[in-house]
């Protein structure tokens, strides 16, 4: 049990870093907290002043917020479903014993490392251009009418492009999951004549929820963020402003003030998505 | 003795060079890191020689870094930097907020009036120069004469839309890929909106009224919208709402496009042999009108200010006569070559032979600028200064967001009618909360 001198001790010892995350989070929180009840325009400070709701009352009104919402949840769900699934699926391939298969992993998990500017920019000009991009001369060598993937499905462009850039995470953890399913239980199942599904669906999967849980909470973080994917392929264009680039337009705009007010509401509502997903399936953490 | 000796000299050799070091001034430039700056900074060897008592500081951004971390500094009065690299969107609002110093003492031989007009007017504030153009840039038409003469048409110098749309469609061959108009179609104040503003002004549509009522809902902003989406369905390349300055730019330059409408700094690169497939077939024009006194052409300058929280004012002076005046010029043709001086700030460099030489673009680059008018930029009068943009501060912002409203437009995600609606009723929003309307 320890004393009141090592508790007094390890106060102390602790202090600086309590300090500096108080400096480094809370100051940052409470400033933005203060600006967003303030007119405070960059470009017009003569304005300063005391402005109550209002710029929770323009923002929330906005009608690219709600769209803006729409897209940000359609995005984070869309990317949770395809790399989980797609995660699980490569994972289980990539536990198989081939030939080449560290080169084989190494691949799949390459566009983790690339920077989200960059494949946005590879994606747009290399794969997706509807001029002289892969798509464009894989539809037209096959006969098949050409998609032009920005215009017409620009949301979906965007979420096939994040859904790649997260793919290799998923699959990188669950893949360690599979890894550790314990010998002697897939002994067993064999021994029992468990056919390749049912083996998947009562021993694989239960085993992977846990991982499949910190995957879904993990990416939700980064997803409901993504800006860069936005920014560089349509700029927000054809629908698909998300909530981050909502408030980014504000800050365009010099308006520290309705920025705070976005970036708060933005914070509030990951909060609340945050929540909801540790309670529907934060319970597998605590099995 | 002599030890002693030796140690006084030191100490005065230590003071002297302190002091001389406390009397230089040392200027912090804060640019933007486009060639013909990175260029600016290479040889200022030039001034420094000089100028021996001023030392230079470079702070080097890409284009919207270098506007916040700018637009910080100068509202907070931090006074971090002594010489600004801004363009005529930021010289208007911040003179008029009293944060620039006015430049009228660049020197006896800085000759002032040897700016082009526009450009000057576009960098003035109630008739005082707050910053000194280092290049200039408006728009114009680049063609095709070899698709121009198949099709058996021949492009006047200042055409018309009508003729524009029609040589477009005639061009345009979807089955070799060959697209009748290459324009500006993705979201942003400065992309999308740049283009369709400047067009706008030709079809004598206004952002605001006097009483910076938003003017979305009038026929002229209808008749633009409608005109440009329409030419872009029939003529335009696929996924035109994506395509910004580069794409086109790259469409262009691989032969794509039969005419092109955007910056006249494309001018070169379009007629140089290494970057284009087609440099020895490309025509200019000026950008077109609908007759009614306009020219869908913009005007930019990307020119170089002082914030009135410098402390070193006089020398930052200094700088920019140096930077912005014609023995820069001359130093950049006598080791560059004329093709590399920085264009579109100076009558005397126009009416160069050698330089015209060089540049075959160089009078329409001129007849382009000397067209635009960011004091009238439209045909009905208007409350603001710009051609293609707003000088106001909250123009970055609604610009963008009209422009997605637009580019969803063009993608077809949504009517003309839908999102004038929608470019009206978000403008109004954001006009009434900065409390222009009341």
């Amino acid at each position: 049990m320890a004393t009141q001198q090592t508790r007094l001790l390890a106060r102390a010892a602790v202090a600086p870093s309590v300090l500096m995350l108080f400096i480094w989070m809370i100051v940052p929180l409470v400033m933005t907290i203060w600006f967003s009840f303030h007119r405070y325009d960059l470009q017009n400070l003569d304005t300063y002043d005391w402005s109550g709701w209002e710029n929770y009352y323009y923002f929330l009104t906005d009608p690219a917020f709600i769209q803006a919402l729409i897209v940000t949840l359609t995005l984070v769900a869309s990317v949770l479903v395809i790399t989980v699934v797609g995660g699980v699926l490569l994972a289980l391939l990539m536990d198989q014993p081939f030939f080449g298969q560290g080169i084989v992993r190494l691949m799949v998990l390459a566009p983790f490392f690339v920077m989200p500017t960059v494949s946005a920019l590879v994606w747009k000009n290399l794969f997706m251009n509807p001029d002289s991009g892969l798509f464009t001369w894989i539809s037209q060598s096959l006969h098949l009418p050409v998609v032009i993937w920005f215009t017409n499905y620009p949301l979906l462009s965007i979420i096939l492009i994040v859904a790649w850039q997260w793919l290799p995470f998923a699959t990188l953890i669950l893949l360690t999951a599979i890894q550790s399913l314990d010998e002697e239980q897939k002994e067993a199942a064999q021994l029992d004549g468990a056919k390749p599904l049912s083996y998947f669906f009562y021993i694989v999967l239960p085993h992977l929820s846990r991982a499949i849980t910190v995957v879904v909470l993990i990416e939700t973080i980064f997803l409901l963020n993504t800006f860069a994917e936005i920014k560089v392929t349509t700029n927000g264009g054809p629908s698909t402003s998300n909530l981050p680039y909502l408030v980014y337009l504000t800050q365009q705009a010099s308006d520290i003030g309705g920025a705070s007010a976005g970036a708060l509401i933005a914070v509030v509502l990951a909060n609340i998505v945050a929540m909801f997903l540790v309670r529907l399936i934060g319970k597998n953490l605590e099995a | 003795m002599k030890t002693a000796k030796t140690l006084l000299a030191l100490a005065g050799a230590l003071a002297c060079s302190v002091a001389s070091a406390w009397a230089a001034d040392t200027l912090t430039i804060a640019t933007v890191n486009n060639g013909d700056m990175v260029r600016m900074q290479k040889l200022t060897d030039d001034f420094t020689k000089a100028n021996p008592d001023v030392t230079l500081n470079w702070v080097t951004l890409e284009e919207n870094a270098l506007r916040e971390k700018v637009t910080t500094d100068i509202a907070t009065k931090a006074g971090q930097f002594d010489v600004l690299t801004i363009g005529t969107y930021e010289v208007p609002i911040w003179a008029k907020k009293g944060w620039l110093v006015s430049l009228d003492k660049l020197g006896a031989d800085y000759d002032v009036d040897d700016l082009l007009t526009p450009i000057r007017a576009g960098l003035s504030y109630e008739d005082k120069l707050y910053a000194a153009p280092f290049y200039g840039e408006s728009s114009m038409v680049m063609y095709r004469k070899d698709l121009f003469a198949k099709a058996g048409l021949t492009m006047p110098e200042s055409p018309t839309w009508d003729f524009v749309a029609d040589a477009a469609r005639k061009i345009a061959d979807k089955a070799t890929g060959t697209y009748g108009i290459c324009l500006r179609g993705k979201a942003g104040w400065g992309e999308n909106m740049a283009f369709i503003t400047a067009m706008s002004n030709s079809f004598g549509a206004r952002w605001f009224d006097e009483k910076w009522h938003p003017q979305f809902d009038q026929p002229e902003w209808k008749n633009t919208l409608s005109f440009y989406v329409k030419l872009l369905k029939d003529a335009g390349p696929p996924g035109a709402s994506s395509n910004g300055f580069n794409e086109n730019l790259t469409l262009f330059n691989s032969g794509k496009c039969g005419m092109w409408i955007d910056a006249t700094v494309a001018a070169s690169f379009v007629s140089d042999p290494k970057q284009s497939k087609v440099s020895d077939q490309v025509g200019f024009a000026l950008a077109p009108n609908n007759g009614l006194g306009k020219n869908a052409n913009w005007l930019w300058a990307w020119s170089l200010a002082i914030p009135k929280s410098s402390k070193h004012i006089e020398a930052a002076e200094k700088f920019i006569a140096w930077a912005t005046g014609k023995h820069y010029i001359d130093l950049v043709a006598s080791k560059e070559g004329w093709a590399n001086v920085p264009p579109g700030t100076r009558k005397s460099l126009y009416a160069n032979p050698e330089y015209q030489k060089a540049a075959p673009f160089a009078k329409l680059t001129l007849d382009s600028i000397m067209s635009a008018d960011p004091t009238h930029p439209t045909v009905k009068p208007v409350p603001y200064v710009g051609v293609q943009f707003v000088a106001i501060p909250e123009f970055q912002g609604i610009g963008t967001t009209v422009g997605q409203q637009f580019s969803a437009a063009l993608a077809g995600s949504t009517t003309v009618d839908a999102a004038l609606a929608s470019a009206q009723n978000s403008t109004t929003r954001t006009m009434t909360k900065a409390g222009y309307i009341k």
